[in-house]
C-alpha cells in the first residue's frame, strides 16, 4: 500500500478510537469559517450567524456549511453515529499530484472525503443520512463518495430506515476519470433498488449542485427539497453560456427556477429544515402523530 | 497494428465524420427496423435514434446516439447531443422492451448531453438520472457497444448494460479532453495531454473493468473498412447477447457489475 495512504489510515483510525469515548464528535460543532456575508458583505457577529444557522440576517443568503455542521443541525442531539468514516479511494488512474492534493484537502478540512454518511435520529425517528461537503474538492464525486453513498443507501435498506441525502457538488471528480462516471451508475442504481424495496428517499439540494450528482442520485428522490437560491443543474452556467453564446436569464438554475419547472417539490429555508424533515417522516408513518 | 496510436489520435478517430454511426450499424446488422419517435410528453429528440428491429431473426429494441454525417444532418441531430426528451424517449423504449421481453442493444456515440438553456429547463439532470436508474433494473439482457465518442453522463445514460463492448478507437470518458483540460488547467489547448492522463482509450477501459471487450478495427480506423467492422461488431454483439441470455438474472447481474465499480479502503467498517 502507498505509504501516504497507510499513514493517513493510521491517523484516521487513531482519531476514531479517541472519539469512541465521547458522546458527540467535536467536529460536529465546528466553528463557522466566516463572519462577513460573501453575498452582500454585511458583517454579522459569529454568535448571531450561528443562531441564524449561517443564513445571512441581512440578505438571506444560505452560506454553504460543512457536512458535520449540517448533521448537527438536522439530527437529534447525541444520536449521530458515522458510517464508513475513514473510507478513501486509491489513486486508480495514477493521476499526477492527486494524492498530494487530497492530502492538503484533508488537512484543510479535517474530512477524509467529500461526503459524510451517518446513522442518527430526527425527531426520534432513526434515519440514514449522507451530506456532501463542498469544502472538499467542491463536493465532487469520485469512487470514495460513490461507495460511501451506496453503502449508506444499502445500510438504510438493510435496517429499513428512511434515507436523506443533502447534495452539494461540482460534479464528477476529474482526477478519477471514468471511474467517477461509474459512480453515477452505482449510486443511481442503489437508490432505485432501495426505492423499489419500499424505502423513503428524501433528496435535499443545497448550493451548489451540478454535474454527475444532479444527473444521478440527487435527482431521484421520492421527495425533492432545495435550499433557497441554491444553484442546481446538470451543465454549469459557464459551460452553457459558452455553448449558446448568450447571457443566461436572471435566476436561471436556481432552486426557485427548478420549482417553477417541476423538478423540486418545495424550497425549504434552513431554519425550517429540521421541522420539515420531521413532518415528512411523520407523513410517511414514522414518528409520533401530532396531538389533535 | 494501431498500437502506436496516441490517446489523442484515437480521440480524433472516434470523432471522424466518416466513421460509421448508429444508423449505419442498424442498417448493416438489423432487419425490419421500425423507428419509434417521441417522449410522449411533447417532444421528439432526433439525436437519439431508436426502435424495434430483428437481430438475427429475433426482435430486439435498439437505441443509439445519432450524430449524422453531413453538416445538415449534424445540425438536425444536434451533433449527437441529446436533450432530456431524448433520454425520456430512450426510457420509454426500454420499458417497452422489458414488457415485451426484448433484449436491448444500445450504441453509444455522443460528445455528451447538450448543455443548453432549454435542456436545463426541461431537466437534463433528472432525465439522465432516470435513464440510468431505469436501465439498471431492466429485467432483459442489455448490451452496449461504444462505437465512437462516449461522452460523460450523456453516454452513460444509454450504457448501463450487462456487457459493454467498445471499438478499438472509440473512447469513453468523464468529459471531453478539451473540457477536462480547461477545468483542471484552465487551458483547453492541453487536450492532448489530458487525453493521455484520462485513461479513455478502449484498452484502458478494458483494464479498468469499465469495458468488457475491445473490438478491433482495421488499420486507420473503422471508416477505412466499415464492412469488416460491422462483421466484427456483429460477432461480438451476438456472442455477448447469447452469453447474457444464458446467465439469466439480468437486473441482478447488472447491479453486481456496477456495484463493483471502484474499490475503496478499508473494505469493511
Ligand atoms: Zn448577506
Amino acid at each position: 500500500m502507498n505509504p501516504i495512504f497507510a499513514n493517513r489510515r493510521e491517523r484516521l483510525m487513531e482519531m476514531k478510537v479517541r472519539r469512541k469515548g465521547v458522546e458527540q464528535p467535536r467536529r460536529l460543532v465546528a466553528p463557522p469559517v466566516f463572519d462577513k456575508c460573501s453575498r452582500c458583505g454585511a458583517v454579522a457577529a459569529k454568535a448571531e450567524l450561528a443562531r441564524s444557522l449561517y443564513v445571512c440576517p441581512n440578505c438571506g443568503y444560505h452560506h454553504p456549511i460543512g457536512a458535520y455542521l449540517r448533521l448537527a443541525m438536522v439530527l437529534d442531539a447525541k444520536s449521530f453515529r458515522e458510517l464508513n468514516e475513514g473510507m478513501v479511494a486509491p489513486n486508480a488512474l495514477q493521476f499526477p499530484g492527486y494524492e498530494e492534493k487530497l492530502e492538503s484537502a484533508r488537512d484543510a478540512t479535517g474530512l477524509s472525503e467529500a461526503v459524510v454518511t451517518a446513522r442518527g435520529r430526527i425527531g426520534g425517528v432513526p434515519v440514514a443520512a449522507a451530506v456532501l461537503d463542498s469544502h472538499f474538492f467542491m463536493g465532487s464525486m469520485g469512487v470514495a463518495v460513490g461507495e460511501k453513498i451506496t453503502r449508506c443507501v444499502e445500510y438504510a435498506q438493510r435496517h429499513r430506515l428512511p434515507l436523506i441525502i443533502f447534495s452539494a457538488s461540482g460534479g464528477a471528480r476529474m482526477q478519477e476519470g471514468i471511474l467517477s462516471l461509474m459512480q453515477m451508475a452505482k449510486t443511481a442504481a442503489a437508490v432505485r433498488r432501495f426505492q423499489e424495496a419500499g424505502g423513503l428517499y428524501i433528496s435535499f439540494f443545497t448550493h451548489p449542485t451540478t454535474g454527475g450528482v444532479t444527473a444521478s442520485f440527487a435527482s431521484l428522490g421520492d421527495i425533492t427539497l432545495a435550499e433557497p437560491g441554491a444553484l442546481i443543474g446538470f451543465a454549469g452556467p459557464r459551460v452553457i453560456q459558452q455553448t449558446i453564446g448568450q447571457t443566461l436569464p436572471e435566476g436561471f438554475q436556481r432552486a426557485e427556477y427548478l420549482v417553477e419547472h417541476g423538478f423540486v417539490d418545495q424550497i425549504v429555508p434552513r431554519t425550517a429544515m429540521r421541522e420539515t424533515l420531521i413532518r415528512l417522516l411523520r407523513l410517511h408513518g414514522k414518528g409520533e402523530l401530532p396531538r389533535e | 497494428m494501431s498500437d502506436q496510436l496516441t490517446a489523442a489520435q484515437r480521440v480524433a478517430l472516434s470523432r471522424q465524420t466518416t466513421r460509421p454511426g448508429t444508423a449505419d450499424y442498424i442498417a448493416a446488422l438489423f432487419t425490419d427496423f421500425f423507428q419509434q419517435r417521441g417522449d410522449r410528453q411533447g417532444r421528439e429528440d432526433p439525436s437519439i435514434l431508436g426502435g424495434i428491429a430483428l437481430y438475427h431473426g429475433r426482435p430486439v429494441t435498439v437505441i443509439g446516439h445519432r450524430k449524422g454525417r453531413t453538416l445538415e444532418e449534424n445540425l438536425t441531430y444536434n451533433f449527437g447531443m441529446p436533450g432530456p426528451e431524448g433520454y425520456r424517449k430512450a426510457i420509454r423504449l426500454m420499458e417497452q422492451a422489458e414488457k415485451f421481453r426484448r433484449p436491448v442493444i444500445t450504441f453509444v456515440d455522443t460528445p455528451g448531453a447538450y448543455p443548453g438553456l432549454e435542456a436545463e429547463a426541461h431537466g437534463q439532470g433528472e432525465a439522465i438520472a432516470s435513464a440510468i436508474a431505469r436501465m439498471s433494473t431492466l429485467n432483459v439482457p442489455v448490451v452496449t457497444v461504444v462505437i465512437g465518442e462516449g461522452g460523460s453522463g450523456g453516454a452513460l445514460a444509454l450504457a448501463v448494460a450487462n456487457r459493454v463492448l467498445i471499438l478499438e478507437n472509440a473512447v469513453y470518458s468523464i468529459l471531453s479532453p478539451e473540457g477536462f483540460a480547461s477545468i483542471l488547467w484552465k487551458d483547453a489547448g492541453r487536450s492532448g495531454e489530458a487525453a493521455e492522463l484520462m485513461k479513455l482509450t478502449a484498452a484502458d477501459l478494458k483494464e479498468l473493468g469499465v469495458a468488457d471487450q475491445v473490438i478491433p478495427e482495421p488499420a486507420g480506423g473503422a471508416q477505412e473498412d466499415p464492412q469488416t467492422v460491422f462483421d466484427a461488431v456483429d460477432a461480438a454483439l451476438s456472442a455477448a447477447l447469447a452469453q447474457v441470455a444464458r446467465e439469466g438474472d439480468f437486473a441482478a447481474r447488472r447491479w453486481e457489475k456496477f456495484r463493483k465499480m471502484g474499490t475503496c479502503a478499508p473494505e469493511k467498517e
